[in-house]
């Protein structure tokens, strides 16, 4: 970049070069849209139709640029319209799988279906889900209980007590290494644990918590350090310069002032760990009754439910499945919409 | 704000103890993460090791020693995950430029919070998706690929179900979309404005802003988050688990009905043989599992770690 070579002989370069009318993309695109409709016309299916329509567009308008403007707009446009295609594409997954959920599982969805259990004390009894939405809100509610004290008092000993020392930056790796732990490692580990400790035959709710806390640990660490590092330490010094001790400062000052990005963040750990199957498996068993007690018997949750309808492969089962994942998501869904309320409703106040 | 200096203990309180119960007690939670994390290796280490060498028939009909059963699923693995980076990939830089360079604001604010959602969906979701739906659809496509393009071993003899290791990769993509595009998309709109305008002064095109000043900042951005989706797909479980029939045959075909399946899947399948010897390699596989993911994680983590103090400087 820095060398200067000397220009030889002089190259005549107009100041202007010929550019496409500003339609052109629109109009290319019509073409396309209409040649992909043809195809469909023709008896082609949409899927076809809209592979034909998006590839004449992308050689279409790029090879119409090279025409008139040059290699570089072309590669310009081409790679333009290419961005704007995986921009569509990633749309598509996400509308397919919420729209086929909803589809399938809103007809399986009533009252019924809510409360009753899958335990048949009559051959004619309707079964449901009411037993893995117990087991899905307790053993999620433990992991929680778990993982909120320990993650939270983490990222405080992080922020407040840590001062990049030694302990905490390994800390904050082995955290970064938690984050990475597949989740059927995480079961494997609670298996190991509990069956060592009670015997092989062992299966409990708490056993699912642990798994699910060595998973949501680490979100929730993350969430609360980014938050405490956001608040202004302005505000310490002025708590300490009133005299008030370190932890009455952290308790009064810091937390109240992070709470909103704190509780958002442990809202979406939780809507990340309900949904996990695979650590469920192994240790928390499975039960048709409705089970109250976390440490002792197994315990069926929503995701565990869905895993082992689809592996029974009846019809009614595959029912029950779509059903039991719409209730699912919106539960994961409305979590979300939680965070976000709650991320706004407890943000400090400005001014 | 709270007004501390309202409280009338401030004066009396011995602010020694309570500082040193609140400081042992944040301590203690940061050494219960240590220690959780050593105790995962070690109950592992403890109940896996004697999966490395069981009596030959505990490796089943396929093969008679650990390594023998091991290799076929590592292949089923990686080939997955492999699938499911080269999809993912392009496809995330692409939908992570579109947001940060391309889009106007009231089109990628939300565009980026459906993303999110996508890695909010439940695995086992985008499983029963996979399997009742995706994968029916695929098998005309693979007939045609198998038709046209046979002469290439990937696209061997195709399955009639669907339920392919490429299903299982297409499915897997899905999941790791979301990562890979929050990651990027974050290092590209981290590109100091001035580098943007001083490629744009030198008469470069849009792309070519993109190529000379973009790429070149994010590049560690962007290998780091390929390295954290590459960590998610090795251990994804349920995806795999009910998307893909399992055999155990190794060949180059993605598309047969036969393809070994991934460490994480074989867990979740065969857990339920409660015998203390098959749990014994199953435990065995997921050390090999945990250690993989963790040196993946690892080098994503260092090359972050790296380039920020390169930045830093």
């Amino acid at each position: 970049m820095s060398t200067f070579e000397e220009v030889e002989s002089r190259v005549h370069v107009p100041l202007t070069t010929p550019r496409l009318p500003r339609v052109a993309p629109i109009l290319v695109g019509v073409m396309a849209v209409a040649l992909g409709g043809l195809v469909v016309v023709l008896g082609a299916s949409i899927f076809v139709g809209v592979l034909a329509a998006a590839v004449t567009f992308l050689v279409a308008l790029p090879g119409w640029s090279y025409g008139v403007e040059g290699r570089r707009a072309a590669v310009d446009r081409l790679m333009t319209a290419l961005i704007w295609s995986a921009f569509g594409v990633a749309v598509v997954p996400l509308v397919s799988l919420l729209w086929q959920v909803v589809s399938s599982g809103i007809e399986r969805i009533d009252g019924t279906f809510l409360t009753y259990s899958a335990f048949r004390t009559q051959i004619d009894q309707p079964t449901g889900i009411y037993h893995a939405i117990i087991g899905t809100l307790m053993i999620t509610l433990g992991a929680a209980l778990i993982s909120v004290p320990i993650g939270v008092l983490a990222a405080i000993y992080l922020v407040e007590y840590g001062n990049k020392n030694r302990l905490s930056r390994s800390i904050t790796f082995l955290v970064d290494v938690m984050t990475g732990i597949p989740s059927i490692v995480a079961g494997l580990f609670a298996f190991a644990l509990f069956t060592l400790m009670f015997g092989p035959a062992y299966v409990s709710g708490f056993g699912g918590s642990v798994a699910l806390s060595l998973l949501m640990i680490p979100i929730v660490v993350r969430a609360t350090e980014e938050m405490l590092m956001l608040v202004p330490s302005d505000l310490r010094e002025a708590s300490y310069a009133l005299g008030t001790p370190k932890w009455r400062t952290i308790m009064k000052v810091v937390i109240p002032t992070a709470l909103g990005g704190i509780l958002t963040g442990i809202t979406l750990a939780i809507s990340r760990i309900i949904g996990e199957t695979a650590p469920l498996l192994l240790i928390a068993g499975a039960a048709t009754k409705t089970n109250f007690n976390l440490f002792d018997g197994g315990m069926t949750t929503l995701p565990v439910y869905i895993y082992t309808e689809r592996l029974d492969g009846s019809d009614e089962a595959k029912l029950n499945a779509w059903g039991a994942a719409l209730v699912l998501i919106v539960i994961v869904m409305l979590l979300n919409l939680v965070a976000r309320l709650v991320g706004r409703l407890f943000a400090p106040s400005k001014g | 704000m709270t007004n501390t200096a309202a409280s009338p203990d401030w004066t009396t309180s011995k602010a020694g103890i309570g500082d040193r119960i609140f400081a042992a007690l944040a301590l203690a939670a940061g050494l219960v993460i240590v220690g959780a994390l050593a105790a995962v290796f070690v109950f592992l280490a403890i109940k896996g090791a004697p999966g490395f060498s069981r009596a030959a028939d505990v490796y089943g009909p396929h093969a008679t020693d650990f390594f023998g059963y091991v290799g076929p699923l590592l292949v089923g693995t990686l080939t997955a995950s492999v699938i499911a980076l080269i999809i993912a990939v392009p496809l995330a830089w692409g939908i992570a430029l579109a947001i940060s360079h391309y889009a106007p604001k009231w089109l990628g604010t939300p565009v980026a919070y459906v993303i999110d959602l996508l890695a909010a969906v439940p695995s086992v979701v985008y499983g029963l998706w996979g399997a009742f739906y995706l994968a029916p659809k695929t098998v005309p496509a693979y007939e045609w690929l198998h038709e046209h393009f046979g002469f290439i071993p990937f696209f061997g003899e195709t399955s009639a179900t669907g339920r392919t290791v490429m299903t299982a990769g297409i499915v897997l993509a899905i999941m790791i979309l979301p990562i890979i595009t929050a990651i990027s998309r974050e290092v590209f709109s981290r590109t100091p404005r001035l580098n943007e305008e001083a490629a744009y002064a030198l008469g470069a095109t849009k792309w070519e802003m993109i190529r000379m000043s973009v790429f070149p900042y994010a590049r560690s951005g962007m290998v780091s988050a390929v390295m954290l989706g590459l960590g998610r797909a090795l251990g994804e479980t349920m995806a795999v688990t009910m998307v893909l029939s399992v055999g155990f045959d190794l060949s180059w075909n993605l598309l047969g009905s036969s393809s070994p399946t991934s460490i994480a899947a074989n867990i979740a399948l065969k857990y339920k043989e409660r015998s203390a010897d098959l749990l014994a390699v199953l435990i065995a596989t997921g050390l090999v599992l945990f250690l993989m993911t963790f040196v993946v994680n690892f080098v994503a983590r260092w090359i972050v770690g790296r380039s920020e103090r390169k930045m830093a400087r």
